[in-house]
């Protein structure tokens, strides 16, 4: 192997970077759809109709079984036949990664809600509040604080997933990487620069939660 | 949607059919070879996370920040096209060429260590959820470091994390798709490959989501059947709460 070339990551930066946006773009819109609809689904699994919560639990197992790539395989290969027209492969991606995540996101949700103990609800309609005050007011923001650790922790992990959309060349990041190193013929440059950026962004969020988690503890 | 001419009769046709259960053998070695890795390589680094010696720590802990930070396609890469460039020109000559299936091996070190990397984190968190009572009673009884790990702390901590080790066993077979990347043949590729000669996607697909279903479904029995026998009588097992 020659010596490592640096120039070809700066030459090409500007290309890097526009891949980067797109992932951090579709990790933000994926982690508010999974948890907007993670939340949902959480309430449908701990719904009192037993259909409706087996419902929930079958959607949760379902996606939790089946690895990301082949649920990326399955939207690219669905929304075009279902819309009857070919959409951009970004909202493909988008539709994915929200199905998959909704499902990680509802059980942790679900866990923090649980975290909180029933006599607290008990509680709250013993003083006068309706149940839905109660979940609101005492509930809620307990159960948000406990499980807001665990939250950002699978963003993190949702964010390097987003690289996953390789499979289906959407330019991302990690698609934008083997594209220049494919051209240039600099995989090792390439590839290396790649780990550092995941690495930084992701060393560094997870460091943050970290230090978050000692104020977010009751 | 109504253009779609369903078949699902090519699923059960040659060479289809060879290559949905080729694909099958493949993940399941791939998950298996990986899955031994990860316990030998998981068990030392997160036994060395709870070690006294700061150095060794230092170093366990670095391990797991490394192979957490840094997405496993990231990791597909750089075991495949790095590795053998940056290593000396022998070996990696031997990696690309003499070795037989470069991309089953690469495949099979890069899950597996980056599976050990959480593995490590299980069994770091079943050491330290062992009361500590029970290492100063066998430290006190004359038991050295070593053996307390071995008697004590090891068995006990692996009994403890029985539950969260099994669903990081069924995420190594998840994990097995990204090996498509490097071409390795598993489940999620030959369903791809099925797609492309015949167009039938539906069914393509259909049918790794099936195989995949049906190795979770076969995990949860045998898992649940282990977990029972794991399960310390008296202790509240996690997972479980």
């Amino acid at each position: 192997m020659g010596p490592l070339d640096a120039n070809v990551i700066l030459r090409n930066l500007p290309y890097l970077w526009e891949g980067l946006q797109l992932s951090l773009l579709l990790a933000a819109l994926a982690i508010t759809g999974g948890i907007l609809f993670g939340a949902i689904m959480s309430v449908l699994r701990m719904s009192s109709i037993r259909p409706v919560a087996w419902l929930a639990v079958g959607y949760v197992n379902f996606f939790r079984s089946v690895p990301l790539i082949l649920v990326i395989f399955w939207i690219y290969f669905l929304v075009p036949l279902l819309l009857g027209r070919a959409t951009g492969p970004f909202l493909s991606a988008w539709i994915a990664f929200t199905l998959f995540e909704t499902a990680y996101y509802c059980e942790i949700i679900r866990a923090g809600v649980q975290s909180i103990p029933k006599g607290q609800i008990s509680a709250g309609v013993a003083s006068g509040m309706s149940r839905l005050q109660a979940m609101r007011h005492i509930v809620m923001p307990q159960a948000f604080r406990n499980m807001m650790p665990i939250l950002l922790t699978q963003s993190i992990i949702l964010f390097q997933d987003t690289s996953l959309v390789y499979v289906v060349t959407l330019r991302d990041f990690m698609t934008s990487v083997v594209t220049v190193a494919n051209q240039d013929l600099r995989l090792v440059e390439l590839y290396l620069f790649a780990a550092v950026v995941y690495f930084v962004i992701c060393f560094t969020g997870s460091r943050f939660i970290n230090r978050l988690g000692g104020s977010f503890r009751r | 949607m109504s253009s779609y001419n369903w078949n699902w009769a090519v699923l059960v046709s040659q060479p289809y059919l060879g290559w949905l259960l080729d694909g099958l053998a493949t993940t399941v070695m791939l998950a298996l070879s990986a899955w031994m890795i990860a316990l030998v390589v998981g068990t030392l680094i997160g036994l060395a996370r709870t070690l006294p010696n700061p150095i060794l720590r230092g170093l366990a802990t670095a391990y797991v920040d490394l192979f957490r930070n840094i997405p496993v396609l990231v990791q597909m890469f750089l075991w495949f096209f790095v590795l053998p460039e940056v290593v000396p020109p022998e070996m990696g000559h031997w990696l690309k060429r003499d070795l037989p299936y470069p991309e089953f091996f690469s495949a099979v070190m890069c899950l597996g260590l980056y599976a050990a990397s959480r593995v490590a984190e299980q069994v770091r968190s079943g050491i330290t959820s062992v009361p500590p009572g029970l290492s100063a009673a066998a430290r006190a009884s004359g038991l050295s470091v070593a053996q307390t790990y071995r008697y004590i702390l090891l068995p006990l901590g692996f009994r403890i994390i029985v539950p969260p080790l099994t669903s990081e066993f069924l995420g190594i077979f998840k994990n097995t798709s990204i090996a498509l990347t490097i071409g390795v043949m598993e489940i999620t590729a030959e369903s791809r490959q099925i797609e492309s000669y015949t167009f039938q996607g539906y069914e393509a697909f259909a049918a790794a989501t099936a195989l995949y279903l049906s190795i979770s479904l076969v995990l949860l029995f045998l898992t649940r059947r282990l977990e029972a026998r794991a399960r310390i009588p008296g202790w509240i097992s996690r997972g479980n709460g």
